[in-house]
């Protein structure tokens, strides 16, 4: 917390308005102390002088000097600003709050209250409250203040009601704490950030608007003097000396500057997360000639590419820009696809495979760095860049999510986004390109697909959007699906449905297919292949159906053990793989899994096993491949089996 | 301990002229010191009941009784604690984990008393005591889930309801989260609503079963009649949709396919 306050002072235009800031209330609180006497001594012989060396802004009309006035006001100015924007945001917290507290019917009152209230013109309002509570520096406070009230109380409702649907709020509500503390203890804590950034700017809005009033008349009263009260008297004279109105004027805009900017810098720099910051993206170190070559060698041991293979990745690099250096999600990952398989790929959140795939179909953006020995997809080289083959990823390669809900626009209709597809790729015209869309949504079987053509993304369900993003991704005559757990979002039900289209798909038209999934037995269901990773590497390759049994590495057999079915021994505990998965940003030197494996001893933390083949067409990355696992019953983590 | 008795449940949404009701008079019983497993899809309404139960959703008609009492609304003596299912939101980020269980802890103890249950708690769950001074941040989404847990059982409550913990998670850490809760429930013979859409999860931790579908309750009985000979047209189908069953059962064939959206899917819901 403290170290994101620090980072945005760190940026230049963050540290020149922190200063600012400083400076301005550093001024207000010794002003007064020093300078209280030059600035109140009344001097006959100076009336209306001209700005000099003595009197640098000139004095007024009873030879006070302009100058130190400007000073000495910055702080009643201020505090009267600030005292207003205390009010503000207090009477705002009450009205913001309040409909969490009362309950839900008075709370709607008085959120209808407030929308009312914003709909006023702010300075209506505190014209309106300066004649209620009358003219002078109190009413002025109180105007200004609860003027502001109701688009604090607005803003702090909206974050009120985010916080308040989440989780931990009902959490605590289920178990017996009260709204009130709860308002303190969950709510508050969790909008405190975005509020502070506010109210400092609604600081600076205050005192230009104090400025005004003053300025107006209907501020603060002689023989109290604010910035603008000063302008309102520089101003008679503007003609005979501008640097009466000029001094005080500037005042109030460093002043308001200083707020404004601090509480936009402030606010951008929370915003953002601290991954990049300020720094540039770090280039990653170029790794000598040696290594390179002898992953070179290492990729040609590999049959070269035959022309059968869909899509050929040998020793595909990820990288992000980190605080300290590059982070490696993706460590060097060698697969192939063959014309109609099905590949699957597992592995936990973190493991890369998400990114394997976004980097397969060129969708990884700046500041990631995609880098690979070889990337073909159906002979072209992918490594050109996206634009050399938009057309052949266009319509050759289609990508299904996980989030049907984010992958439409949510402002058009269903058909129009699909013929967008064979419009642009395939030289349609926008009815033969609509005509296909509707054929394509009756291929992956939405019922009705005419009238679901004219339909909103909103208007589908969730395994229907899905069946209409694989219905996009066949508009084309795809070589390759790639579906990145297309089915996580979905019930059981859906998500049987979901895989037996994609699966009818492939069998009709040869099509070959990706599924990611970190759920081995969909997987398993699936897949001809199945490809294992762990930390940015392939840990097995092996047969589908070889899942259950016949995997070697041990995290693979930790996961198919860890996965209840309709037969698990109910008994038994359910497989455990212990501690945590790897950081990308801190990856272990030798096998990144020895951490968690039962069988690590001190070769595996020393040396990272290469991904050799292991005979039967699949491929293991273990020192201890295939070696005995034994099951404790009481904790169910996986032990060693050492046999005497 | 005693009996979670839900007679005939009703829970409506919206206005009284378009209303929406997501339980349609829902009868169900949670036997003392058993886990009963209530599966169906999003938008059956399995979530909005425990959400009733809880009294975070408006009970339209029936009633929820404990012990052949209402539950109590206020104060803090909860017998009825909740665990939700996105450990990410659960709970609060600027709270240490032993806070947010303290919170959750009989006032009437005194500091001390405090802290020496939380660290009970968290042994309970299997997690460092000494892990109560970290923020939420640093945990793994299982370990969340843990904690999540621990802050139920705080409450001493009589029976715990368990929305979905697992489907957050991912597949290696629900092994240990269902490992860690059929524990809790053998040790301290918890009474449990256990919650999925998975029945290969239900099957491993519940003993009894109920099936929802759009808002009512199909068919339900012991875990070992309903998976083994299913009644209920739904039940077969999601029998046969559990990832991997195919080659096992051969339920499938026999199911109809049920086309189009379930009820809830076609109109906004504001809940789980």
């Amino acid at each position: 917390m403290a170290r994101r306050w620090l980072a945005v002072v760190r940026t230049p235009l963050g540290l020149t308005t922190g200063l600012l800031v400083t400076a301005v209330l550093l001024l207000a609180v010794v002003a007064p102390i020093l300078w209280s006497d030059r600035a109140e001594v009344v001097d006959t012989d100076q009336i209306l002088a001209a700005p000099s060396g003595e009197h640098w802004a000139g004095t007024d009309s009873l030879g006070r000097d302009i100058f130190f006035r400007a000073l000495v006001a910055s702080r009643l100015s201020l505090e009267l600003a600030l005292v207003a924007t205390v009010i503000g945001v207090a009477a705002g917290l009450l009205l913001g709050a309040a409909p969490l507290l009362l309950g839900r019917r008075l709370g709607r009152l008085v959120t209808a209250g407030v929308n009312i209230a914003v709909a006023f013109p702010g300075l209506l309002l505190a014209l309106f409250f300066a004649v209620v509570f009358g003219v002078g520096a109190t009413g002025a406070v109180l105007a200004i203040g609860l003027a502001g009230a109701p688009s604090f109380a607005r803003l702090v409702h909206t974050l009120v009601a985010g916080v308040a649907a989440l989780d931990y709020v009902s959490a605590a509500r289920v178990a017996g704490v009260g709204r009130f503390r709860v308002l303190l203890r969950h709510v508050l804590p969790n909008i405190a950030e975005p509020l502070v950034v506010n109210a400092t700017i609604s600081a600076g809005g205050a005192l230009l608007a104090f400025a005004g009033l003053s300025f107006l008349g209907l501020g603060v009263q002689a023989p109290a003097y604010d910035w603008g009260r000063l302008l309102f008297e520089g101003v008679g004279m503007i003609y005979v000396n501008p640097a009466a109105a000029l001094a005080p004027g500037l005042a109030v805009l460093l002043a308001g500057l200083a707020f404004n900017l601090f509480g936009e810098v402030v606010a951008k720099g929370l915003g953002v997360t601290t991954v990049g910051g300020i720094r540039l993206p770090a280039a990653t170190p170029a790794r000598s000639g040696a290594e390179r070559r002898s992953e070179a060698a290492k990729g040609e041991h590999l049959a070269m590419a035959p022309s059968d293979l869909v899509l050929d990745v040998r020793d595909l690099r990820v990288s992000f820009p980190g605080p300290a250096g590059p982070i490696r999600p993706v460590r060097g990952v060698t697969f192939s696809v063959r014309h109609g398989e099905a590949l699957g790929v597992v592995g936990e959140s973190g493991s890369g495979k998400s990114l394997t795939a976004l980097a397969v179909a060129r969708l990884i953006e700046e500041p990631g760095r995609v880098e690979a020995s070889r990337m073909e997809f159906r002979g072209a080289d992918l490594r050109d860049g996206a634009s050399a083959h938009r057309h052949l990823l266009g319509t050759s390669m289609a990508m299904v999510f996980q989030d049907p809900m984010t992958s439409f626009n949510p402002t058009r209709r269903i058909g129009g986004q699909l013929a967008e597809v064979a419009f642009h790729h395939q030289g349609m015209t926008r009815k033969q390109a609509l005509a296909r869309a509707v054929e394509r949504l009756d291929a992956v079987r939405v019922p009705d697909p005419a009238k679901r053509a004219t339909q909103y993304p909103h208007e589908f369900s969730g395994g229907m959007r899905q069946r209409a993003m694989i219905g996009m991704g066949v508009m084309g005559t795809p070589s390759l699906i790639i579906a990145d757990e297309p089915t996580t979002a979905l019930d059981v039900t859906v998500q049987q449905q979901v895989l037996d289209l994609l699966q009818s798909i492939r069998d009709e038209d040869d099509v070959a297919l990706v599924l990611i999934s970190h759920d081995v037995t969909v997987v398993g269901e699936v897949c001809d292949r199945v490809l294992v990773m762990y930390a940015g590497r392939i840990v097995e390759d092996l047969p589908a159906d070889r899942l259950d049994g016949g995997a070697r590495h041990p995290y693979t057999r930790a996961l198919v053990a860890a996965v209840p079915d309709m037969d698990t021994d109910l008994d038994q505990p359910l497989a455990v793989v212990p501690g945590r998965p790897v950081d990308p940003a801190d990856v272990p030197s030798g096998c990144a899994f020895a951490a968690r494996c039962p069988l690590a001893d001190a070769r595996c933390r020393a040396e990272d096993p290469p991904l050799e083949p292991a005979g039967d067409g699949s491929q293991v990355a273990c020192w201890h491949a295939g070696e005995p696992l034994g099951l404790d019953g009481s904790t169910g983590v996986l032990v060693e089996v050492r046999t005497p | 301990m005693s009996d979670l008795v839900f007679d005939d449940v009703t829970v409506r949404y919206g206005t009284a002229r378009r209303p929406f009701t997501a339980v349609d008079g829902v009868s169900l019983v949670v036997p003392e010191g058993q886990v009963v497993g209530l599966v169906g899809e999003s938008g059956s309404g399995k979530s909005t009941l425990a959400r009733a139960a809880v009294g975070l959703a408006p009970v339209h008609s029936g009633s929820i009784l404990l012990d052949g009492r209402p539950l109590p609304r206020r104060g803090r003596e909860r017998p009825l604690q909740m665990v939700f299912q996105d450990p990410f939101s659960s709970l609060d980020p600027r709270m240490t984990i032993g806070e947010s269980i303290t919170e959750a802890l009989p006032r009437d103890l005194s500091r001390g008393e405090r802290r020496a249950e939380v660290a009970r708690l968290l042994a309970l769950v299997h997690l460092d005591p000494d892990a109560a001074r970290t923020l939420p941040g640093r945990l793994s989404g299982g370990q969340r889930q843990r904690v999540a847990l621990a802050r139920a059982l705080a409450g001493r409550p009589q029976v715990v309801i368990a929305d979905e913990i697992t489907s957050a998670l991912d597949v290696s850490i629900q092994g240990a989260v269902l490992n860690l809760v059929r524990e809790l429930q053998r040790e301290l013979g918890l009474s449990m609503l256990f919650i999925s859409h998975n029945l290969a999860v239900v099957r491993y931790v519940a003993n009894h079963v109920a099936v929802m579908y759009q808002g009512r309750i199909v068919e339900q009985g012991p875990v070992s009649e309903v998976l083994v000979d299913p009644r209920h047209d739904y039940t077969r189908e999601l029998l046969a949709a559990v990832p991997g069953a195919r080659t096992t059962t051969a339920v499938r064939a026999g199911a109809p396919d049920t086309p189009g959206t379930p009820a809830a899917l076609v109109k906004p819901r504001s809940t789980s």
